[in-house]
C-alpha cells in the first residue's frame, strides 16, 4: 500500500496528521503495537522537522507485510552538518518552533533510535530527503 | 488523580481506571517521544494542539496541563478522538510533581 501526504511550511496545526493517519492504518492492519509506536514516533519527528525547517515537502509511505518505508522529502535549507544534527541536544530551531514544544535537539536522534534503517540525503540550499525503514517482523 | 492536583477533567473519560505507575514532566515534546510512556502520566505546561498529537504518538492516556492552562476546543476534540484524558490543574509543574511523587508515582530515572 502506498500513501502520500503534503507538508506545509510552518503549519503546526496540521503537523502530525500524516503520522496519525499511518498509525490508524497500521492498527487496522494488526501490526504489533511496539512496531506501530516506533514507526509513528520516527515519522512524527521527521514530519515536525520538515514543517519546522523546510519550505514544504512530501511524505511517501509504503507498507507491506514485511516492512514500512517512509520517505520525507522537503525543499529547504538542507542540513550543513549531519554529524552535528545527529547529536542529542543540538538544534537550530526558531523561537516559534520552540514555543510549539519542539527544538529540543532530539528529532534526528529519536528517528535513528526508532528505525531499523535511516538514510539522509541533504544538499544545502536545496533540501533534505529522509528515508526511514522499520521492519515489522522483529 | 484529578482531585489530587485540584484539576478539571476534559477530553476522553475512558481512562478513569487506567493504572498509572510513573510520571514524566516536560514541556519539550521530543523528550516525551524519547521515553517509553506506558503507564505514565505526562505533566506539561505546553498547551497547544501538538501536546495532544505528541500524547497520541507516545500512546499516553492521561496528560496534566499545569499552571492553569486551559485546553481549547480543538485540543479537547482531538483528545476525545484519541482516547486521551486531559486534567487542567491550577498548580505549578513542580507542585503537581511533588503531589504525585508523594502519592507513590515513580520517576523514570
Amino acid at each position: 500500500m502506498h500513501y502520500t501526504f503534503k507538508i506545509e511550511q510552518g503549519n503546526f496545526t496540521d503537523a502530525g496528521q500524516a503520522s496519525s493517519s499511518v498509525k490508524r492504518t497500521m492498527k487496522q492492519l494488526g501490526v504489533r503495537p511496539e512496531n506501530i509506536k516506533r514507526t509513528v514516533v520516527a515519522l512524527f519527528e521527521a514530519e515536525i522537522n520538515a514543517v519546522a525547517h523546510a519550505y514544504g515537502g512530501q511524505i511517501d509511505v509504503d507498507i507491506d507485510g514485511e516492512k514500512i518505508v517512509m520517505v520525507v522529502a522537503d525543499k529547504g535549507p538542507g542540513i550543513p552538518n549531519i554529524d552535528l544534527a545527529m547529536q542529542e541536544g543540538y538544534s537550530t530551531a526558531s523561537p516559534q518552533v520552540r514555543e510549539m514544544g519542539y527544538g529540543a535537539g532530539m528529532g534526528l536522534p529519536n528517528i535513528k533510535k526508532n528505525t531499523d534503517d535511516l538514510k539522509i540525503d541533504t544538499t544545502v540550499g536545496v533540501g533534505t530527503t529522509v528515508t526511514m525503514t522499520v521492519y515489522l517482523n522483529n | 488523580m484529578a482531585a489530587l492536583v485540584g484539576g478539571k477533567v476534559r477530553g476522553s473519560l475512558e481512562n478513569m481506571d487506567y493504572e498509572i505507575t510513573k510520571a514524566f514532566a516536560s514541556d519539550l515534546m521530543s523528550d516525551v517521544l524519547r521515553e517509553d510512556m506506558d503507564d505514565t502520566v505526562l505533566i506539561t505546561g505546553l498547551c497547544n494542539i501538538q501536546t495532544i498529537r505528541t500524547a497520541d504518538m507516545a500512546e499516553l492516556r492521561i496528560a496534566i496541563l499545569s499552571r492553569g492552562k486551559v485546553a481549547d476546543d480543538e485540543m479537547v476534540e482531538m483528545a476525545e478522538d484519541n482516547g486521551l484524558t486531559i486534567i487542567e490543574s491550577p498548580f505549578t509543574t513542580f507542585r503537581i510533581s511533588g503531589l504525585l511523587y508523594d502519592a507513590g508515582l515513580q520517576p523514570f530515572y
